[in-house]
This record gives C-alpha cells, sequence and structure tokens, in this order.
C-alpha cells in the first residue's frame, strides 16, 4: 500500500495520562498513515488501552494533543468518532438486546442526521436516509460475514461472532482509522486467522489501522510497524526485525537474565 | 429446552378428555342454577333458569372449556381454536373456570357469613368445576421434565405453530374487526363491573382465558394476522376504543375511562424516558402537573391571576412547551448523573414541584396557584363550537361530558402512540436504545449522550404535559396534591412507574394495559380499603416473578425466548465471509 500520502492519518504528541499519582502513559508519540497497519504491544498493565481511550476521547489527556488528519481532536467520544475515528473494545460493548443489523445502524448515528421531527413526520427524505442506512449496514454484515444472522440478538452470538459485530459497527461510521483493542482475544486459532483476514480486508477498502494484541504471531503478521508500550513509555517502533530484536522488549517480556536483575528493577523504580 | 408431555396427574387419557369436557358442560350449565337463597349476595345468583353477576363469568369459563376439551377431541370446525394441538390451553381454562366458581362461593361464605347460605347449584358448581379440573390435570400437558422446576411444571415455551391455512384478505381482516369487538366487550364489561366481588372475578377469569388462549395458539395466531395487516389492526384498535362512550348510558363510567386514558397516556411518556432511554425518572408526575396548571392559569378560570382565556389549541401548546421547558430545566443538571443518582434527583424535583405549587399561595409566596386550595372552576373546552360540558346526540346515543373528553383525550392518546412508535423505531429511537444499553459504547459510536438523554427528558415531558392540558378540564380543580410521589390512586409518579414495568417496557401496549389495570384495581377493589396498598404490593411481586419482562413483553424480549429454543451453535470458522468483500 501507498504509504507516502501527505498528512498522517492519526498524530499523537507526548500524549501523558496521570491518574493522581500514577502515570499510566508518559509522553507518547504515535503516528499513523494513510494505509497502514500499526501495532502496539506490551505486557498487561503497559497503559495500552489508557492510550487508546485517550486516543478516543473517553479519557482527556494530562498533555499533549492527538490529531486527525491535521486537525486536533476534541476530547469527546462522540466528536472522535464524528471526525472520523471508530474503536472496538478488549471487553466486547455490543447492544447486548439490540439486533444484528440494529446494532450496525446505531453505528450510522454520526454520518445520518434524521432528527426528532424527521421521524414523527415521515417524510419522503426520511424514508430515504433510512433505507440507505439499511443498505449500507447490510453490505457491512456481509462484509463481515454476519448477513445471515442480522435479525437475531446481539447477546445470542456466538463469541467470534460478536467480535466480528463489533468492527461492523465501528465500520459504520465510515470511519478513516480504526482502533482495534485486542481483536483475537479468547479466539482460537482458525478464528485468529479469519480475523487477520478481515483486518487485511478492511485495510484494503483504505481504513487505516491501529491494533493493540497480546498474539505476536497474529501483530507480526499483520502489522507493518509495531510500536512498544512498558510501563506507560513508548521504548522501541519499527518492523517485525528492529523490535523482536530488540533487548529491551525481550527483557520486558521475559525478564532480564539474572546478573542484571537488580539494574531493571531500578530502571522501573525511576519510571514510575 | 427440553419439554416432556405428560400428565399431573395419571389417569387414563380417554377418561380424563371425557371427565374435562362432561365437567366443562357440567360448570356451564350449573350458571343457570340458584347458588344462594337471598338476594343480599350482589348480583343476585338466586334465579333458575337465569345466570346472574358472577354466574356469567362461571358460564363464560365453562364454554371456554368445553370448547378447547372439544378441539382436543378434534370435533371438526373447532379446531381453529386450539392452532398449537397442545391441552396446556385447556388446562389453563379448566383452572379459570374452577378459581372463578370458588371465588364466587368463598366470596358468597364471607358476605353471607358461612357455607350455609349456599343452595344445592352452587355446591354443583363447584363441584363441576373441580371435575373439569381433574380431568385436565389428567391430560397429557407440555412440561418441564423433573427436576428443573417445582409445582406443576408447566412449559413456558410455545409449540410450533402449524402454518395458517391461507384466508381471503377480507376473511383476515374481518376476523381481526371480530377479535377487536371482542376485546372492546371484554374491557366494557371489566369498567362496567358494578361491585369489587364481580371485579376481582373478572380479573381471575381474564387472566386465566387469556393464559388459555395464548397456550392454545389463538392469540399467537391473532397476533400474526394484527402484524400482517397493521394499518387495518390499529384502525380497528382505534375504533374499539371510540366505540366505548356508545356503549354507555351515563356518565358513571366514561369518566373513569377518561381518567385511564390520561394515566395511560403519561404511562406512555415515561415509557420513552424509561423504557427507550433507561433513565429512571421517580418524579414524572411532575410534568403532567405542569402541564394542567399552565391549561388550568390560560382557561380563564376566575381563580386564575391571568385572566386571559386561550382558545384549546394554544392551552395545549403553552402546556406541553411549559412541561418541555420544565423537563429540560430539570434534565440539563441533572442527565450528567446515571443509574440511581438520577433517580433521586428526579424524586427530588418531583417534589420541589408539589411544594412550590403549595407555595405559590400570595403568603410563602408570590399569588400565583392558590397554594392548596388550588385552582377551580377550569370553565369547559369549546372546539369549534361544540361546548364539551354539554350533551350531544351522536348517532341516536347521547354523549355526556366525560364521553366528549374521553374522545378527545383518545385523540391525544393516538397523538402520543403515533410519536412513540415513529421515534421508537428511528435513529433516535436507536440511540435512546443504545444509551440505555451500553453508555459508554454508545458514546464512542458517535452518539452524543448528553444530548439525546435531554431529548428523550425534553419529549417525555412535553407529552405528559399534553395530557395534563386536558386533565386540568376533565377534573374541574387543579390542586398539587393530585402530583405526589406515592398514593392509594393514580396517577402518581409509583404508579406511573409500576404500569411501565408491570405492562412490559419499551412497548406500547404494555403501559396501556398497565395503567389501565393499575386504575381499575384500586378502583373497583374499594371494599379491600385499608388493604388496598398491600394487596397491590402482593400482586406486583407476583406478577414480578411469574412474568418479570411485563404483560406485554416487547419485540426484543420475544426474539429472546424464540432464540432460545435453537441450540446454540459454535461458530464455524466463515472463510465463505472473506470471499464476499464486495463493500
Amino acid at each position: 500500500m501507498s504509504t507516502t500520502t501527505s498528512a498522517p492519518v492519526l498524530e499523537a504528541r507526548g500524549v501523558t495520562m496521570k491518574f493522581g499519582g500514577l502515570t499510566a502513559v508518559n509522553n507518547v508519540d504515535l503516528t499513523v498513515n494513510a494505509g497502514e497497519i500499526v501495532g502496539l504491544i506490551g505486557p498487561n498493565g503497559a497503559g495500552k488501552t489508557t492510550f487508546f481511550n485517550c486516543l478516543t476521547g473517553l479519557y482527556v489527556p494530562t498533555e499533549g494533543s492527538v490529531s486527525y488528519r491535521g486537525t486536533v481532536l476534541p476530547p469527546k467520544p462522540h466528536l472522535v468518532t464524528q471526525a472520523g475515528i471508530a474503536r472496538t473494545f478488549q471487553n466486547i460493548r455490543l447492544f447486548a438486546n439490540m439486533t444484528v443489523l440494529e446494532n450496525v445502524l446505531v453505528g450510522r448515528h454520526t454520518r445520518t442526521k434524521e432528527g426528532l421531527f424527521s421521524a414523527i413526520l415521515r417524510g419522503p427524505g426520511y424514508h430515504r436516509a433510512e433505507a440507505a442506512s439499511r443498505q449500507r449496514a447490510m453490505e457491512l454484515l456481509e462484509f463481515t460475514g454476519l448477513a445471515a444472522k442480522a435479525d437475531h440478538l446481539a447477546r445470542n452470538l456466538p463469541y467470534g461472532e460478536q467480535r466480528k459485530l463489533e468492527i461492523a459497527r465501528a465500520l459504520a461510521s465510515d470511519p478513516g482509522l480504526l482502533l482495534l483493542d485486542e481483536p483475537t482475544a479468547g479466539m482460537n486459532p482458525q478464528e485468529t486467522n479469519a480475523a487477520e483476514q478481515l483486518v487485511f480486508a478492511i485495510r484494503d477498502l483504505g481504513i487505516a489501522i491501529l491494533v493493540i494484541e497480546h498474539d505476536m504471531k497474529f501483530i507480526f503478521n499483520l502489522c507493518d510497524r509495531t510500536a512498544v508500550l512498558v510501563q506507560g513509555q513508548k521504548i522501541v517502533e519499527g518492523d517485525k526485525e528492529t523490535v523482536q530484536n530488540d533487548e529491551r522488549v525481550v527483557t520486558a517480556y521475559l525478564g532480564a537474565p539474572l546478573e542484571t536483575a537488580t539494574s531493571t528493577d531500578e530502571q522501573a523504580e525511576d519510571a514510575t | 429446552m427440553t419439554t416432556e408431555t405428560t400428565p399431573v396427574i395419571p389417569l387414563p387419557v380417554g377418561a380424563a378428555r371425557a371427565l374435562t369436557a362432561v365437567g366443562a358442560l357440567a360448570t356451564a350449565a350449573s350458571a343457570f342454577l340458584a347458588w344462594t337463597w337471598t338476594a343480599d349476595f350482589p348480583g343476585d345468583l338466586t334465579v333458575t333458569g337465569y345466570p346472574g353477576g358472577l354466574q356469567w363469568l362461571t358460564l363464560t369459563a365453562g364454554l371456554v372449556t368445553l370448547v378447547l376439551a372439544l378441539a382436543s377431541y378434534g370435533v371438526p370446525g373447532l379446531r381453529w381454536t386450539s392452532p398449537s394441538g397442545s391441552d396446556n390451553g385447556l388446562l389453563y381454562a379448566a383452572f379459570g373456570g374452577a378459581a372463578v366458581t370458588w371465588f364466587t362461593i368463598i366470596a358468597i361464605a364471607t358476605d353471607l357469613g358461612g357455607l350455609a347460605n349456599l343452595e344445592p347449584g352452587g355446591w354443583i358448581a363447584g363441584l363441576a368445576s373441580l371435575a373439569a379440573l381433574a380431568g385436565a390435570l389428567g391430560l397429557p400437558v407440555d412440561r418441564h421434565p423433573k427436576g428443573s422446576s417445582w409445582g406443576l411444571r408447566l412449559a413456558k415455551s410455545d409449540r410450533p405453530l402449524p402454518t395458517a391455512r391461507q384466508l381471503p384478505s377480507s376473511v383476515e381482516v374481518l376476523l381481526i374487526v371480530a377479535a377487536f369487538a371482542v376485546g372492546l366487550f371484554a374491557i366494557t364489561f371489566g369498567i362496567d363491573t358494578e361491585y369489587g366481588e364481580l371485579f376481582a372475578g373478572y380479573l381471575i377469569l381474564t387472566a386465566f382465558v387469556v393464559a388459555a388462549l395464548s397456550k392454545s395458539g389463538l392469540l399467537p395466531r391473532l397476533r400474526a394476522l394484527t402484524i400482517k395487516h397493521r394499518p387495518v389492526a390499529t384502525g380497528a384498535a382505534f375504533a374499539a376504543a371510540a366505540g366505548f362512550p356508545f356503549t354507555q348510558s351515563s356518565d358513571q363510567y366514561t369518566s373513569v375511562a377518561a381518567n385511564i386514558l390520561i394515566f395511560a397516556t403519561v404511562a406512555l411518556g415515561l415509557n420513552i424516558v424509561v423504557g427507550l432511554a433507561g433513565l429512571l425518572d421517580l418524579g414524572y408526575v411532575a410534568f403532567l402537573g405542569v402541564g394542567a396548571y399552565a391549561a388550568a392559569l390560560v382557561s380563564g378560570s376566575p381563580a386564575s391571576p391571568i385572566h386571559v382565556q386561550f382558545p384549546f389549541w394554544a392551552a395545549m401548546l403553552t402546556g406541553a412547551a411549559a412541561s418541555m421547558i420544565f423537563g429540560v430545566l430539570i434534565g440539563a443538571p441533572t442527565l450528567r448523573l446515571r443509574g440511581d443518582y438520577l433517580a433521586i434527583v428526579t424524586l427530588g424535583f418531583g417534589e420541589i414541584f408539589r411544594i412550590t405549587m403549595n407555595n405559590l399561595n400570595g403568603t410563602t409566596g408570590p399569588k400565583i396557584t392558590n397554594g392548596s386550595n388550588g385552582i377551580p372552576r377550569i370553565p369547559d373546552l369549546e372546539i369549534l363550537g361544540f361546548n364539551l360540558g354539554q350533551k350531544h346526540m351522536v348517532a341516536g346515543v347521547e354523549l355526556g361530558r366525560f364521553s366528549n373528553y374521553y374522545l378527545l383525550m383518545l385523540i391525544v392518546t393516538a397523538f402520543v402512540v403515533l410519536v412513540f412508535a415513529r421515534v421508537g423505531n428511528s435513529r433516535i429511537g436507536r440511540a435512546w436504545v443504545a444509551i440505555r444499553e451500553d453508555e459508554t459504547a454508545a458514546e464512542a459510536m458517535g452518539i452524543n449522550g448528553f444530548r439525546l438523554k435531554l431529548l428523550a427528558f425534553a419529549l417525555g415531558a412535553c407529552l405528559a404535559g399534553l395530557a395534563g392540558t386536558v386533565q386540568a378540564h376533565v377534573s374541574y380543580t387543579v390542586t398539587p396534591d393530585q402530583y405526589t410521589f406515592a398514593e392509594a390512586l393514580p396517577p402518581n409518579s409509583a404508579f406511573l412507574l409500576a404500569a411501565v414495568i408491570l405492562g412490559g417496557m419499551g412497548t406500547i401496549s404494555g403501559p396501556l394495559v398497565g395503567a389501565t389495570l393499575l386504575f381499575l384495581v384500586p378502583k373497583k377493589l374499594e371494599f379491600l380499603s385499608n388493604y388496598q396498598l398491600l394487596a397491590f404490593g402482593i400482586t406486583l411481586i407476583i406478577l414480578m416473578r411469574v412474568r418479570p419482562e411485563g404483560m406485554i413483553a416487547n419485540r426484543r424480549a420475544k426474539l429472546e425466548f424464540h432464540e432460545a429454543d435453537i441450540p446454540a451453535q459454535s461458530s464455524p470458522p466463515s472463510e465463505t465471509a472473506l470471499t464476499k468483500t464486495g463493500a
């Protein structure tokens, strides 16, 4: 894919998030270019999801700024989505008692504008917009392979399909950037493989992707670039080889060799 | 969900079926005997050869049981009454017959002081209904397998209905019209019941007959028909409701019906706030009050400090607008709260409204509302030269004051139903449900949570205000004490919420049915006097235990039950999905 387009899709500059005395995210820079799949990895508690929440406006970062295609984003989730960033959640957050189709239609909310009076009066414009929304939603369900279950309740879908539905719902807002928070958590190898194909297919639609994941094989298969977050700090960023061969990454995941154990512990204390 | 088809009492099937049919026939016939010796018991059950009062209910139950029993025999021409082929419906009908008959016997014994007041006819009825019940218990009914539940273990899941015979469209429409005519008759009978015993019996019978017909598959089939011909069904429902005043000879019960409509309309408005957007509002009756006060102030009442008389349409808009503004004023600071906190704050605002109206009396505040005396002598409405306070002859029937207001209120109710139906099934309605389901996820999907919650609050308030403007005229007087949080009589905030939850959250017919019941029950069962609230509480607990989703389950809840029948499957790896990347 062409990674040489002008403005980056996402540009986070010096994002810091403090909860009282705890610095969960410390001065992180991250850029995602058009057509790119960028991975974000790190041990448990490294601050990956917190960083995601800063990007999507769920948290207001203590310092730093996030811009989308050159415009600084306001820290309000619905405005971030309106600007063109959609996300999924680590623990699936579907609208459990709505049907699969309705879930996706809710995703269309920012791209439609029929208000209260339009809904009550039901003029031709309303019917046209509603039909277009439904058509787009069905397209997305076809795309993710859920079209046959459009009328089922979201809560009754099997786990893997709930993940897919979350992605379809996020895609319904016509995003330029999709943030996936552990999309393969709890999946078996076949499902993971299918998820990988789905992410590539989304990239081919021209949507940039930022993905958090624990599954290294998945991440290195998928991503053009990977950033590693350890204790709130980005320690390295680059392609597969750079990350895999970086000593600090190995230390962060597996622990240091015995002779240097004390020194890394000190470093860790300094960092917090 | 597996079920087994076994009898509750082991009896030979042939004997059980015969016993049920004969018992049902005997029950129906016994309604024509004398049950007691004195006419002191209301309804006069002393006449042989003609049923009276509660005997009509026994007769109905006996006939329904008999018809279902004959359908169970496969008698041609009656099989349509039991399309599911399950005997559960028959069992419910037999239960209903025994319940209503024995209720009558016990009522006679308690009212007149002892079982000695029963004539042989009463004993025959009691034994016949028990025989029918014993027979029905010996029939093979759908039950949960042993150990999964207690008691009779009657299975809840409905059998799949065989496909209906294709009928011409006109016949289907006629069936819908006939069904609504029966519905109008049943509801009219309930509203017109003259004494508490008859109403209690009516409630028992209605509950069992509705259960019986829904198990026999007749009601589900009717529901399918109404969905197929929705405009016809809506029109028939409206026509049946509009037909009510024409069945009445006096204003005695039309005033009850008009108040039911006001209560039901407000409950439907609350259903937007609670059922769709999931905002627990414990002070909702205040919005009805704001509408009523606004209408009273501009009604031209001599007690109003504003000496103007708006035409009705303007008064209505004033009431709705005042209520909406009040809703926004309350909502704007409080809707940032979630869950329990919001409930407490709305409870507080509901009380603030009532106390403020009490204090705007000229001594503790500016003189606007006359304090606890309220605004009396609100003149009757006059719309296009039609004075609603006077009697009019329409189609040969004299319509009194309350009939007029009932019909006016019916138009308001229809409007609120229309708004609810259209908004609920739209972009805005979906966003409300999304907020109810998961507010964080909804905001991440681009929904401005605060703004949509405020919209739900304002729309709910506006609709309640609309009902309030009519209420002010119906009740002549507006006082602060009509708008309390909890009281023995509706409308108040607690009863409104109960109507929504009892009826079924998120549905249209749910709050309408719930409100009708909650209005009629305290009105008709006045003989319970001090135990009224206790009985109400116990009923509520039983209903929530038996049917937590409300009397009328919402489409989504129904889907849930429907899908529970399909065994859950593990997700196969779907390669096919990715070949369809056409989007």
